[in-house]
């Protein structure tokens, strides 16, 4: 497991670059880097499927990031060098609240079962009667699509609600006449 | 949207239908090996995606790209749900899979179902829908003008 | 229980961009790693050691009650869609962020908040 702890290392300083630097660009560069690390662990995890929809959707998370850096701004203007009393207040602050949420859910993770040895009370009839029930053999493929298949209706509608308001948003206002609604 | 330089270009034209083929084998056979709609979907629109930077084009042409992947990612969603409705006329409840469609042997690529249909549904749907949402993030004007 | 608490790390990180930060973009990317924490721990929660990715290989096995180990199925199935929505979520937020951008020319929420109309 020590690849596994390698990559978290690696996701975490790749979070901290993209919220704190400067250029809009590099913060892309470093989501995706958190994006593919990702993606390693889930095929550290056995779960392939998992890591080609994580791989294609990170390479297009960041080309939609870089298509509106591009076009708009890439400096961040907001970010000014020193500590101000304000930031540094607030980070304290915020590190305070960091470290009670930490001691509660550790106290809840220990109920969880240990990482590793899984329950799988429902899992077990899954793979059990997958095979015979539908005929597939990819046994994550037979959960989203026969077992749960409202689940992949649900999804279905959400994409289309995010796609028919990206089209909404960005369609060019025309000019109104005055007096005209 | 300006398009590239020559060698990008040429290795597009190499790239392009080997890329669209992998995503089509991802979406066939998302009942034997990992994969299925999604994975496959998402990449035929980065194949897409990949073509229209590559290239560059002009707004005539972007706006015909938005009216037919609109259209395609529509057919894809009316797909899914009659499949779903299928099972409900034919058989007992909503999605219904046994029973109804052809199960075959395993391991084969004719099998499971109503599960290939599905997944190539799914493809579509999400593929001409993130290739929708690309043209209005990055074309060179605004997609719609009305 | 390392792994978990990494991800709740992580959680913490996009939680502390999303309220402090002031420019949009950094905003939209502290979503976006709050998303990745979330599916990474469930991913993890199914994890099994020492056991093969859910794909039936010997269905003969299966069908007679001499079921392998696998990994989880359930926590996959599930995060297999929440990743695809993610990304809708974050195209959605974009494109809010460019239209507010060519309408106020900026991306500091606090100028956007002082100029009105």
């Amino acid at each position: 497991m020590l690849e596994l702890y390698l990559l978290l290392a690696v996701m975490l300083a790749a979070a901290v670059v993209a919220s704190e630097t400067r250029n809009l660009l590099a913060a892309a560069v470093a989501l995706g880097l958190v994006g593919f690390s990702v993606a390693i662990m889930f095929i550290l995890v056995q779960a392939p499927d998992l890591a080609i929809v994580q791989i294609v959707v990170e390479t297009l998370t960041v080309v939609f990031f870089t298509a509106v850096i591009l076009r708009t701004t890439e400096i961040d203007t907001t970010v000014t060098s020193g500590l101000k009393m304000e930031t540094a207040m607030f980070v304290a602050a915020f590190l305070a609240f960091g470290g009670l949420f930490l001691s509660l859910i550790i106290g809840v993770l220990q109920e969880l079962p240990k990482f590793g040895e899984p329950l799988m009370r429902v899992a077990q009839d899954y793979i059990q009667l997958g095979l015979e029930r539908t005929g597939a053999a990819n046994i994550v493929s037979a959960i989203i699509l026969d077992f749960r298949g409202y689940d992949t209706l649900g999804e279905a509608t959400v994409l289309f609600t995010a796609v028919v308001g990206v089209l909404t948003v960005l369609r060019l206002a025309e000019r109104r006449k005055p007096g005209e609604f | 949207m300006r398009g590239m330089s020559l060698i990008v270009q040429v290795i597009t034209r190499l790239m392009v239908g080997m890329l669209l083929l992998y995503g089509g084998y991802i979406v066939l056979h998302g009942h034997l090996t990992p994969g299925g709609g999604f994975a496959g979907g998402v990449l035929i629109a980065a194949a897409l995606i990949l073509v229209s930077l590559a290239f560059g084009s002009v707004e005539q042409v972007e706006r015909r790209e938005y009216i037919l992947s609109s259209i395609l990612e529509s057919s894809g969603g009316i797909l899914f749900i009659a499949l779903a409705l299928a099972g409900y006329v034919a058989a007992d409840y909503f999605f219904r899979n046994a029973g109804l469609y052809y199960i075959g042997k395993p391991l084969q690529m004719v099998s499971g179902g109503i599960i290939p249909l599905a997944n190539i549904a799914i493809a579509l749907k999400v593929g001409a829908g993130l290739f929708a949402i690309f043209l209005a993030l990055g074309a060179s004007r605004f997609v719609m003008k009305e | 229980m390392i792994p978990y608490i990494a991800c709740v790390l992580l959680f913490l990180i996009g939680l502390y961009v999303v309220i402090s930060k002031r420019n949009l973009i950094k905003i939209v990317i502290g979503f976006s790693l709050i998303e990745y924490a979330v599916n990474l721990f469930f991913a993890l929660v199914g994890f099994k050691k020492g056991a093969l990715p859910p794909i039936v290989t010997q269905p003969e096995q299966v069908r007679m009650g001499v079921a392998r180990h696998f990994v989880d199925p359930l926590p996959q199935a599930l995060v297999l869609t929440a990743i695809v929505i993610g990304l809708s979520t974050t195209a959605l937020m974009l494109s809010l962020a460019m239209r507010l951008y060519e309408k106020y020319k900026t991306f500091d929420i606090s100028e956007i908040r002082k100029l009105k109309g």
